[in-house]
């Protein structure tokens, strides 16, 4: 019998609800569609590994502890040729990590003064920024790239460096800075300075708290001045300057002593940072243009100051737009970073391809490649949607 | 709810069939019925190669004397010569060559996956490369070791008195290998600058970004013959690796590679019995010297035993000359390298070159 009003229903456990139902069918389709996907990826799997036998090639990442008995130049941790493979591959991760986080930094701080700048009344800053913008844009990246690594290695010889501050020297080896050597007492020092960055993190939230409770505030600013800089600067001096510099020393070949920043290392922060820099500065100009001009007017005659409507009424609203763009930027800067291969830079690519020549382990290079790319990229996203969210309106 | 609940069962079985399908990862033995077989894994090669109509050859992008582009815009050099004389053997004209130009980095890849049928790109034979990346080294074409090239200014002598200094090397070679080794064990430092290609490395090197430069010592004769100041450089006495150069094929068509291998001892036997480019056709019609009777083919079934034409050796010969004459026209004395055969003398001339017998 068929109450009214109720329609019969095809039970999820007969076969019937596969076809005729609406859910069913979908679900069915989908279900297909990943198993497809699914069997192709075990075939193609599956047949690599043993086309790969009968080659007399082995699959498996067990070559990674083999030693890789080459030398790598740039590298942030100790490596030597009797290192093994996996270690190579985390100097190679280090040094991409080194250059991404170098270049998102800088190519901030450019690509957030071009774009306002640009939108400045002063005719010529302007228009000299507008040149620099679409010329960047409009030029190929490894081409840039190959252009400041050749101007870099055009510069003087070392014997006849460029010298700044008496202690800097650039030369077509790259810039050869003094090494800091921090004696033990200098722990005391970071202490104080990671403990006053603490304090002021509480004061601020105690000052907010007080604000809202009796309208009272408090000077933040002032005494985190003086815990983060003053203090750790007069202890400094008490416990006699813990930091020593080793100066670089001419020697027959190059400097010897401090450290050195390779042109190569040199022309790929630059060029990533200037390429990059000249999208983030539009994006900019885009958010700033996007907030409403009565939002300006509005806040001009509130009495806010130029420079408070800037901080408080304009960036807060721009951020809004700048951020998701801002952030598809921030991850193609991380793998452009891999033309470093045209100059020799000894990234992740660099240093994975020449594994794979040395031991002939292609498909597991490519797959470390795609894994660690992946990871960065994933985690670069998460942070900025974390940042997106924090940073956006609060409707009410 | 049960839609989830199902939905999940069945995903998860999905990736449990995808990981069963990766389980081949820790398999040995994997069943040879699984494999479909790609055109990359055709065992025949010679089958390929006479139905594609051309032969192909991966040589280098660029390296005075081996592989360059002539004034007539096309490929020649000592390796090069080679794979005319190869397509000669097979396909009975030199000029059936497709070439692809390779990087120290991206060789062995090409050659594995079947992108080309033969590599001739002065690569050194190593234990690991014969055995471990699954190739087959045909013979050594050229004897060579590793050595230094610096400007005669820095006063230097010898290799060992370059510590601290800055060194250009090829990546993906075994110089890299040998410098690595040879710094070690003379216990002085070095800052190693990688480069992709003998041309940028020698652009790097004339920049002064690089004190020395470091590659087989018949590539130095080669890049140094290119530099408009050649006589303010210099190669150092020391040679700190052998380097035996050869051209390689895929490990598991042994047919294939006896056809390679056997070409290149026609190149080197024909100069041991005085074949030339200009009298191969003649003698070939039958001489008093059996052994030449033989590897021409007016005696026995030399050319037959390979599965090729019974003038084989001829057309290899009439590609470009035998091993003597591809030298002197490449490398020797009268060209900018200005090499002389050392090593690569015929074990009668106090080389050590030696070819089996055509028999």
């Amino acid at each position: 019998m068929i109450i009214p009003g109720k329609e019969e229903k095809n039970s999820i456990f007969a076969l019937r609800y596969f076809w005729f139902e609406r859910r069913g069918r979908g679900l069915l389709f989908q279900l297909l569609v990943l198993f497809g996907v699914a069997s192709f990826f075990g075939f193609v799997t599956a047949n690599t590994i043993a086309n790969l036998e009968k080659a007399g090639l082995t699959a498996g990442f067990s070559f990674l502890n083999n030693q890789a008995f080459f030398d790598i130049n740039q590298r942030l941790i100790s490596f030597s040729s009797q290192s093994s493979f996996g270690r190579a591959l985390v100097v190679g991760l280090l040094n991409t990590l080194l250059v991404s986080s170098l270049g998102i930094a800088t190519a901030t701080l450019l690509g957030f003064l071009a774009g306002i700048c640009r939108l400045s009344h002063n005719w010529l800053l302007s228009r000299a920024i507008g040149v620099y913008v679409e010329v960047t844009r409009n030029v190929p990246l490894l081409l840039q790239i190959i252009f400041w690594w050749a101007t870099l290695t055009a510069l003087p010889r070392f014997k006849d460096s460029i010298t700044f501050f008496e202690v800097f020297h650039l030369n077509n080896r790259g810039l050869r800075c003094p090494a800091p050597i921090f004696e033990s007492s200098f722990l005391w020092i970071c202490l104080l300075i990671i403990s006053g960055i603490l304090l002021t993190i509480l004061l601020k939230n105690w000052q907010r708290r007080l604000k809202a409770r009796s309208g009272r505030s408090f000077p933040v600013s002032l005494t985190g001045f003086l815990f983060i800089i003053i203090l750790p600067t007069l202890l400094f001096f008490a416990l006699d300057r813990p930091i020593s510099w080793e100066l670089p020393q001419v020697t027959r070949f190059n400097f010897q002593g401090g450290f050195n920043i390779s042109p190569e290392l040199l022309a790929l922060w630059i060029a990533l940072s200037t390429y990059t820099g000249a999208f983030i500065s539009e994006i900019v100009r885009s958010g700033i243009l996007s907030v409403s001009p009565g939002q300006v007017e509005a806040a001009r005659s509130l009495g806010l100051s130029r420079n408070q409507t800037m901080r408080l009424i304009i960036m807060p609203q721009a951020f809004r737009v700048i951020i998701p763009p801002l952030t598809s930027q921030y991850l193609n800067l991380t793998k452009n970073s891999s033309l470093a291969i045209a100059i020799g830079y000894q990234d992740l690519v660099s240093i994975g391809g020449t594994i794979l020549n040395q031991s002939g382990h292609a498909l597991e290079i490519v797959a470390i490649w795609m894994v660690v790319y992946l990871s960065i990229s994933i985690g670069t996203s998460l942070f900025m949607n974390w940042y997106n969210k924090k940073i956006s309106l609060v409707e009410r | 709810m049960i839609k989830g609940l199902i939905l999940g069962i069945l995903g998860t079985a999905a990736i449990a069939f995808f990981l069963v399908g990766s389980g081949y990862l820790d398999k040995k033995e994997v069943p040879q019925s699984k494999s479909v077989k790609i055109e990359t894994g055709t065992p025949n090669t010679l089958q390929a190669v006479k139905k594609r109509g051309v032969l192909q050859c991966g040589i280098n992008t660029g390296l005075a004397g081996f592989a360059y582009t002539n004034d007539k815009g096309n490929w020649a050099g000592f390796d090069v010569a080679y794979c005319r004389a190869l397509a000669a053997a097979v396909l009975g004209d030199p000029n059936k060559v497709k070439y692809v130009n390779l990087t120290g980095k991206n060789r062995f890849p090409a050659l594995a996956s079947g992108e080309i049928d033969i590599l001739s790109r002065n690569t050194t034979w190593t234990f690991s490369r014969d055995v471990k990346l699954g190739f087959t080294f045909i013979g050594v074409s050229y004897y060579d070791g590793q050595g230094f090239i610096g400007r005669k200014k820095l006063g230097v002598k010898s290799a060992k008195q370059l510590d601290g200094a800055s060194v250009c090397i090829q990546t993906g070679t075994t110089t890299e290998l040998n410098l690595a080794d040879f710094f070690r064990v003379n216990k002085i430092k070095y800052e190693p600058v990688p480069i992709e290609t003998n041309e940028e490395a020698r652009k790097a090197y004339l920049s002064e970004r690089c004190d020395v430069y470091t590659t087989d010592a018949s590539g130095l004769a080669a890049t140094k013959s290119t530099f408009s100041d050649a006589e303010n450089h210099m190669v150092f006495p020391e040679i700190i690796s052998k380097e035996p150069l050869g051209p390689l094929v895929r490990q598991g068509d042994d047919a294939w590679a006896d056809i390679a291998r056997w070409t290149l001892n026609t190149l080197i036997n024909a100069e041991e019995y005085g074949v030339t480019q200009a009298n191969v056709e003649s003698l070939s019609q039958g001489t008093k010297n059996p052994e030449i009777n033989r590897m021409l083919g007016s005696e026995g079934t030399l050319g037959q035993m390979l599965g090729l034409e019974k003038n084989w050796a001829v057309n290899a010969i009439k590609a470009e000359g035998n091993y003597a004459e591809i030298f002197e026209k490449y490398l020797g004395q009268k060209t900018p390298l200005g090499l002389s055969r050392g090593l690569n003398a015929l074990w009668k001339d106090g080389g050590v070159l030696y070819a089996p017998p055509m028999r």
